[in-house]
């Protein structure tokens, strides 16, 4: 394989844990808590897209760019929704308790949640229904090969990217997330509900992860319940490499880290690939715990 | 380290029913002496956690990762002993009888089980519980499923070449052939021993200092406990009874997998611990029999309804599913635990 392929490879990986990513980063700015059930809303959001898919075939005639970007936003929706729903549901009682009763609550919505698609999708791998036009491209000179999805994970991503940025840079939602980011009892004092914002990061952090699931079926089109856990890890992974509660930050190491994992997925240590994800979590975590992009913040006694 | 006089009686008086329970079970009903076995290694298991988690306030999310080292370690050296025909004869010249020797022989393997996992414990806990809170949770649950996933590749690399197989046939670990009924004895005195240990630690000076670190660290370093080895101290010892329950369970099993080792059984314990409430050991001994007796109990829904049928069985034949949602509405409604309703919550769902 030659060394373009497989950067090309890492990068597309990169993009999709940086949709996941962003959630994460997203949830902890606004909460300091770390949404483990982030990586189910992926699945489900995965799972909602293989139910829609043949139904946007046939609107729109036939696997073309068209229904594939329909299916993406039904799964951006679904996801959503469940984000918004868990949110709701399970950590809104939760808010001013101590920080590892959530923690312990998310892992719990987690298994929850898998389990709750192994009942009712079964844990027999699903295949992804084909939406994008079926070829493999070409580049000659180069010597890399792709598909109509990768193309199409690779332009939709940073397009989504810059969505978000906009939409938290640019908007008077976004602005009140950044401000509960810094200082939530001032920003409550402004007159901000907080419920709301909260309960709009968590869905649009679930959007995001929902894109994610859809794209990610269109590069990997098997289904299970547990197809969450290992991608949403990884995107954690990449938004504590970037410094997490930094958006810029998240993207950056998820690129990084899908680089990273492409390198020594062709490598002789390929089965260990998980490992090496994980010792550049504890490596970072060790060195600088701020991560990348991140601003270190100094422990009051 | 100073212990103080817990009443070592009970201790005796424990090994010597879990004598009694052994020299009974041949009479006893297969099934019952395998759910009471399955109990115990859900006790040693909580216990241990409940060391790290409960009593020091560290929170990991990895320990079925050195339940699995445990297993491993012990089969194979079940296995090498096995491969030893000068022992078995040594043995035999002692004049014990063989059940007893079988017996004897499986305590090494048990031991070098703990040790293996504690080992491990140690090298993990170096560099992860320099971490708090949420991040330690996620690097232990990391090292979990790295030991998990290691133990696959070193099985699947066995299997795979005939002649690695020829050279380690006792590594090759994935079954181990103990007597039926052999186990309970030791069961029984090890979860006596692991109570007998964490509860001594707990009552110890350096067992303050775990609750001392645990309740505010900065105040526990300023009264001279060095927090960092007061954690290490614990997860080591937490991941050699781990290791200790992997034991236990290969041999009961007669087989292991790594499949067995991952997240969603750490998370059982987990759950256990908390059902039980944090840092209470005698509690959480009840939520793990309860656990065990419960999960046996939904393994028999096919029997007890028979007409039941589609997705309600389904449901109810999933633990995991049931234990989590469990797991969900504890939290939400009943953080401190459900046999501690009398004492204020300390760790878990007081107000920040």
């Amino acid at each position: 394989m030659n060394w373009l392929q497989i950067l090309f490879d890492g990068l597309l990986l990169g993009t999709l844990y940086a949709l996941i990513a962003l959630g994460y980063t997203m949830v902890y700015g606004v909460l300091r808590f770390i949404n483990f059930a982030h990586g189910e809303v992926f699945m489900l959001a995965a799972y909602a897209g293989m139910l829609a898919g043949p139904f946007c075939v046939r609107i729109c005639g036939g696997p073309s760019l068209a229904a594939g970007a329909l299916m993406v936003a039904v799964s951006m929706a679904c996801g959503a929704a469940a984000g918004m729903l868990i949110e709701r549901v399970a950590y809104r009682p939760l808010r001013d308790r101590p920080r590892i009763t959530a923690l312990i609550t998310a892992i719990g919505v987690s298994l929850l949640l898998q389990n709750l698609a192994q009942v009712c999708f079964s844990a027999t791998p699903r295949s992804f229904p084909q939406t994008l036009p079926d070829a493999v491209w070409h580049w000659e000179a180069l010597g890399l090969s792709t598909t109509p999805a990768r193309v199409a994970v690779l332009c939709v991503t940073p397009v989504l990217l810059c969505g978000l940025t906009l939409l938290v840079m640019r908007t008077k939602l976004g602005l009140a997330m950044r401000a509960i980011a810094q200082n939530p009892t001032a920003t409550a004092l402004m007159g901000v509900s907080q419920s709301q914002v909260i309960a709009f990061t968590f869905g649009l952090g679930s959007a995001m992860a929902g894109a994610g699931g859809a794209l990610y079926c269109f590069c990997y089109p098997n289904l299970t319940p547990a197809m969450g856990t290992m991608p949403g890890l990884k995107a954690f992974v990449a938004a504590v490499l970037g410094g997490i509660g930094s958006l810029p930050g998240a993207a950056l190491g998820a690129v990084l880290l899908g680089v990273i994992e492409g390198v020594v997925g062709a490598s002789p240590l390929s089965e260990h690939k998980d490992v090496v994800a994980f010792t550049v979590l504890i490596v970072m975590l060790l060195v600088r715990p701020s991560g990348l992009l991140g601003r270190s913040q100094k422990e009051k006694v | 380290m100073k212990f103080p006089h817990f009443p070592r009686l009970w201790l005796l008086a424990a090994l010597l029913a879990a004598l009694g329970m052994a020299l009974l079970a041949p009479f006893m009903n297969p099934y019952h002496v395998a759910v009471i076995e399955t109990a115990g290694v859900s006790i040693i298991l909580a216990v241990s956690l409940n060391l790290v988690l409960g009593h020091t306030g560290q929170f990991s999310l990895g320990h079925a990762g050195f339940m699995g080292v445990g297993a491993f370690a012990a089969a194979a050296a079940t296995n090498l002993l096995a491969a030893r025909a000068g022992l078995q004869s040594g043995l035999e010249s002692l004049h014990l009888a063989p059940w007893l020797a079988k017996q004897v022989l499986v305590a090494p393997a048990l031991l070098a089980g703990g040790l293996v996992a504690a080992l491990l414990g140690l090298l993990v806990g170096i560099p992860s519980l320099r971490l708090k809170g949420d991040y330690l949770a996620i690097v232990t649950l990391g090292f979990g499923e790295i030991l998990a996933g290691e133990l696959q590749y070193g099985q699947n690399t066995i299997n795979k070449s005939e002649a690695l197989r020829e050279q380690l046939p006792w590594v090759g670990a994935s079954s181990v052939e103990v007597p039926e009924r052999a186990m309970l004895f030791w069961t029984l005195a090890l979860v006596a021993i692991t109570l007998y240990v964490c509860q001594s630690l707990v009552k110890s000076s350096f067992g303050l200092g775990l609750l001392a670190v645990r309740d505010n660290e900065v105040a526990a370093e300023s009264c001279g406990i060095s927090a960092t080895r007061a954690k290490i101290t614990a997860f080591t010892i937490g991941a050699f009874f781990a290791g200790l329950a992997g034991g236990l369970f290969a041999h009961f099993n007669g087989a292991v997998s790594p499949g067995g080792f991952r997240f969603d059984r750490s998370m059982e314990v987990v759950l256990i611990v908390i059902l039980g409430g944090l840092g209470r050991n005698h509690a959480v001994v009840a939520a793990a029999i309860g656990v065990t007796l419960l999960s046996e109990g939904l393994r028999q829904t096919p029997k007890l309804f028979p007409t039941a049928s589609g997705p309600l069985l389904e449901i109810l034949q999933n633990r995991a599913f049931l234990f989590a949602l469990l797991l969900v509405i504890l939290m939400i409604v009943r953080p401190q635990g459900l046999f501690s309703g009398w004492r204020k919550p300390k760790l878990l769902g007081g107000s920040k």
